[in-house]
């Protein structure tokens, strides 16, 4: 009797955050649902299908975070894993008559499979030489997809054209591309919910203490290669889901559509978003989708051009992301709304610096957010110490 | 056995151009530990200046040499202006700007000189080398120009001041300071290097793959495969992997049956992988220590 006792002893510490009442993160959470629920009914069908599209490579974007941003590991090649989720429900729906809502836990757990098995060989390598790997797999894909033994599956270099879910019978009134709009945000609401709970929990700390320092979590007791894999793993299912529900949105997979490039963006996204963000995911997968767009009706010539200039001038300005200008606009906020918060001497502490002032030799410590955030969100998710070049890197 | 020494030889030819793109990543390497995933377009930028050039009527060698310096600069505007004010940022950052610097010079490449496939002159001729079959002209120039190019930057980082300068720079920045090296200016000159380096490769190449402005997109990749290959923190290392990847590249895709030649990539970075799975820093690579 006295193990359970004494394991609710920290758990009281966390009982102690208010969980029961309505913080503004819920307000603002149920706003967002709130908006998001009635979109669909205020725009017409291309519209729909573009904000589709951002929360499917949110949550794509999203798998990336958990390995980069909560995991510190990298990966150059996460539109394999998009590519592949999408395959699998195309070939499940089209080649086997699968009904298209039972393709996704097969597509997330092929993918988390391949996941694992490329964060064994990950395990023994840092940084820029999992690049590598994971880049291998990105340049990988395509051909394999094309390569003329999987033919009768993948339909070579013509791909798949998939049939777009209908909308249920219990539901008339509203249109095909509606009905998925709903079912995507159903089911990245869902993952998006999941991976909160992750983070929060013992699993996403030990996750995170690896990123922060691999050899300190193992001495802490976390099994470092274990948890590194599994990520590893839960990243490629969170990706492979996403590109399954990219199948469905696009109605057509083709080895073509998942290149080296889609896993660019994806980090682009990602690291634009905010790395370690939750939400940040989908700003991340707002700018992928509508900046280029934006830059071909800037100049249709120089469309690169000014995507190109865009993403620099989001860096200089944000080089946290959007999530870290937010959390910096949001304390700024609070510190000019409710100034006496703080006691005085903490106010000084309050101003973190917006760009990275840390020098590759500075201690780790040194970058760890300010008390007063920390206090406000009491899991802070965030991943302050990814701007270590000495630990990304394999110098020291 | 003819055939096998051909493939060496073809892919040693194309494994100088490699290792020259490998140097050039790993000169930027060591100056601000990062990729600089836009090594290749920055090359195919320095080639259509050059095919610019050779367009208006200069001798191929005058070209050459103008582009080379114009790179040389070029690299070190880069520097001053894009990647100074971020070397305190994260990597990740410093990836969005390589990505953006991609983009922006892909772009204009095909803006300025539009994106139809453009020949370039090479000064070599293509005919066999001495009536062999073995290798062609072409091909022993490259790997001739690339030798010479490498045989200089050994003379100029182990013989002189500014080379030393560099190196010292690269290996500990705080000591490098107290001693009175600029730290600044030999990153700008690092990047103006691997700018010239990239440009040699980049006009080397270009007669073979022709020239278009994603033509060095693939071999930078075989470029980053060299250098991560070779070691990251070792330039002879780099070198020696380019050189390695191309013939490794040529050997697959000749002699592997079946899936060699629709697979030659896939199966080039699996065994890559797998060199790194036994030397996790790369063969020539300095092993990490990490204090807790």
């Amino acid at each position: 009797m006295t193990t359970p006792q004494q394991e609710t002893v920290p758990l009281g510490a966390a009982v102690a955050r208010p969980t029961t009442r309505l913080t503004t993160g819920h307000w603002l959470l149920a706003g967002a649902i709130a908006v998001a629920l009635v979109l669909p009914f205020v725009f017409r069908g291309f519209v729909i299908f573009q904000l589709t599209e951002v929360m499917i490579y949110g949550l794509a974007i999203l798998g990336l975070n958990l390995l980069t941003g909560f995991n510190g590991q990298f990966s150059v090649g996460h539109g394999a894993f998009f590519g592949l989720g999408a395959y699998v429900t195309a070939i499940m729906m089209q080649r086997w008559n699968v009904p298209y809502y039972w393709t996704l836990p097969p597509a997330g757990l092929v993918c988390f499979v391949v996941g694992v098995a490329f964060g064994v060989p990950a395990l023994r390598l840092r940084g820029l030489y999992i690049a590598l790997v994971t880049f291998a797999a990105a340049v990988a894909l395509p051909q394999l997809l094309k390569f003329n033994f999987f033919e009768g599956w993948t339909g070579g270099v013509q791909g798949i054209v998939v049939n777009q879910p209908g909308v249920p019978a219990f539901l008339p009134v509203i249109s095909a591309d509606q009905w998925l709009y709903f079912f995507t945000l159903a089911v990245v609401l869902l993952m998006f919910w999941g991976a909160s709970n992750l983070a929060k929990s013992r699993s996403g700390r030990a996750i995170m203490a690896i990123r922060d320092h691999d050899i300190a979590a193992a001495a802490m007791g976390i099994n470092a290669n274990l948890y590194k894999t599994l990520t590893f793993g839960v990243s490629a299912l969170y990706t492979g889901v996403a590109g399954a529900l990219s199948a469905l949105a696009v109605q057509f997979v083709a080895p073509d559509s998942f290149g080296l490039f889609v896993s660019i963006y994806f980090l682009v996204g990602l690291i634009l978003g905010g790395i370690g963000s939750l939400w940040g995911c989908l700003f991340g997968g707002l700018f992928v989708l509508y900046v280029p767009n934006l830059a071909q009706d800037i100049s249709r010539g120089l469309s690169g051009v000014f995507f190109g200039l865009i993403m620099l001038l989001v860096i200089f300005v944000m080089p946290s992301g959007a999530a870290g200008f937010a959390r910096l606009a949001g304390a700024w906020v609070r510190r000019r709304v409710a100034p006496p918060m703080p006691p005085p001497g903490r106010a000084n502490l309050a101003a973190p610096e917006p760009s990275g002032s840390i020098g590759p030799n500075s201690a780790n410590l040194a970058t760890t957010p300010v008390p007063e955030i920390t206090e406000q969100q009491p899991v802070n998710m965030e991943a302050p110490n990814i701007r270590k070049p000495n630990r990304l890197g394999d110098r020291k | 056995m003819q055939l096998f020494l051909q493939q060496v030889l073809a892919g040693l030819a194309n494994g100088a151009i490699y290792a020259g793109m490998a140097l050039a990543v790993v000169m930027i390497y060591l100056a601000i530990d990062h990729l600089n995933f836009a090594q290749g377009e920055m090359a195919t930028f320095s080639t259509f200046i050059a095919w610019q050039f050779i367009a208006w009527g200069f001798p191929y060698w005058i070209a050459f040499a103008a582009v080379v310096a114009v790179s040389f600069v070029g690299g070190i505007a880069i520097e001053r202006v894009l990647f100074k004010p971020l070397h305190n940022a994260d990597i990740l950052a410093n990836l969005v700007a390589f990505i953006a610097l991609f983009s922006i010079l892909n772009s204009a490449d095909g803006y300025i000189w539009d994106y139809t496939i453009k020949t370039f002159p090479t000064p070599f001729g293509t005919k066999p080398l001495f009536g062999s079959v073995l290798i062609d002209s072409h091909e022993a120039g490259m790997i001739v120009v690339i030798g010479v190019l490498l045989g200089l930057l050994y003379l100029f980082f182990s013989g002189t001041r500014l080379g030393l300068a560099m190196r010292a720079a690269a290996q500990n920045p705080a000591s490098a300071r107290l001693v009175g090296i600029r730290i600044g200016w030999m990153t700008a000159l690092g990047w103006g290097i691997a700018a010239a380096i990239g440009a040699v490769s980049g006009m080397l190449i270009a007669p073979i793959v022709f020239l278009d402005p994603n033509m060095m997109f693939g071999v930078l990749l075989w470029g980053f495969a060299g250098a991560v290959l070779g070691g990251l923190s070792s330039p002879g290392g780099a070198v020696l992997g380019g050189f390695a990847v191309g013939i490794i590249e040529t050997l697959v895709g000749t002699f592997v049956p079946y899936v060699g030649r629709d697979l030659k990539l896939t199966l080039a970075l699996l065994v890559i992988v797998a060199v790194l799975m036994v030397r996790p820093t790369g063969i020539f690579g300095r092993t990490t220590v990490s204090r807790v």
